[in-house]
């Protein structure tokens, strides 16, 4: 089976939604995160994601056929023309919420591109291969804070948990399919997502036990993202990402 | 950014290549030894700077005082002979 470059570029923009909007999120704490270490930490995390929310892109613009770039892909479409995960999008919230969402999302993504390093589709891979060990060192991180916040003070601890039960629910929709996700997952480009899941339970888990956390239960599953049916949050998001790029079309800097 | 009292500081000694020694390249402010070797790759090795990290509590460097400066360093200032260049070489000596 061969899989139609639609569909490819549908994926690779889905991937590339999720990388983008979460760099976004993390860039917010430029200047304002607890010490200007940590600053820098996240700040790498989310170039590590720009990073690779562009070679998506650009791919999907490719694949697309309609001439668009990067830069098209990301400043000029409205929010119900992106395809990223809830998860993403959700507003920073505490510390905690920020290190809790970081560990969910990087788990799937160290799952995720280790599948994908042997795609069907080039650049995909590419990108996988190379992204893997950055989301390996985001886990790592996002896992060093949730253990120190889990097993520190009662109120770290207090806190910890509030985030993860904030982020929690939202992680379902990372393990979604949908006929694209099956058309791909024949062809060889996509990862099963189904396949993905009992790592990242495994890491997620053992990481929730060292920090004396309790994995949250929950029957609420908020879906949407992958058709363009987003929060309010991401509205927000956009506006701030796409204004100067709108106000001034074609600016360079 | 105003620093909690009870995180310690850190001396970061960074290696760039196989075969050269740790270099001191900084300082920074970490918990513990694990967050404070993470810190360390992303303040100082971010531009592709080095293969290994040591870091160490600054707390745990005994350094000498700038008070004897003059006795532990001074006397060194004369002994030009304890330079290889000191030493003139007879013309015709070879492998030396």
């Amino acid at each position: 089976v061969t899989a139609s470059p639609a569909d490819v570029a549908t994926y690779a923009l889905r991937l590339g939604d999720d990388a983008l909007v979460l760099a976004e999120r993390l860039g917010e704490w430029c200047t304002r995160a607890p010490e200007i270490e940590e600053d820098m930490a996240l700040v790498n995390v989310a170039l590590d994601l720009l990073g690779q929310a562009r070679a998506l892109l650009t791919r999907a613009g490719e694949l697309e056929g309609r001439g668009r770039s990067e830069d098209d892909l990301a400043y000029l479409r409205d929010d119900r023309e992106f395809t990223n995960v809830l998860l993403v999008e959700q507003e920073n919230g505490d510390f905690a919420c920020t290190i809790a969402r970081l560990l969910l999302f990087s788990s799937y993504q160290v799952e995720l591109y280790a599948a994908l390093a042997s795609s069907a589709d080039e650049v995909v891979a590419g990108v996988a291969a190379k992204g893997v060990k950055e989301a390996g060192y985001h886990r790592t991180h996002a896992g060093e804070w949730t253990v120190r916040l889990g097993d520190g003070t009662p109120l770290s601890h207090e806190r910890m948990q509030a985030g993860l039960e904030r982020m929690w629910p939202y992680a379902e929709e990372l393990f979604e399919r949908d006929a694209l996700v099956e058309r791909l997952v024949a062809a060889g480009v996509a990862a099963d997502p189904d396949a993905l899941r009992p790592g990242w339970d495994r890491h997620v888990d053992a990481v929730l036990a060292e920090a004396t956390l309790t994995r949250p239960e929950t029957s609420w599953r908020p879906t949407g993202g992958r058709r363009g049916l987003h929060g309010e949050a991401l509205g927000h998001l956009l506006s701030e990402l796409q204004h100067l790029h709108r106000s001034h079309p074609g600016v360079a800097w | 950014v105003t620093k909690t009292p009870d995180t310690p500081l850190w001396e970061v000694f960074v290696r760039a290549r196989r075969g050269l020694s740790h270099v001191h390249a900084g300082s920074l402010h970490a918990p513990d030894a694990r967050l404070a070797l993470l810190r360390a790759r992303d303040v100082y090795t971010r531009r592709g700077e080095g293969v290994s990290i040591w870091v160490v509590p600054s707390a745990e460097i005994t350094a000498s005082s700038p008070d004897e400066k003059d006795q532990l360093f001074d006397p060194a200032a004369d002994k030009v002979y304890r330079h290889p260049t000191f030493y003139t070489v007879p013309d015709g000596v070879e492998h030396l």
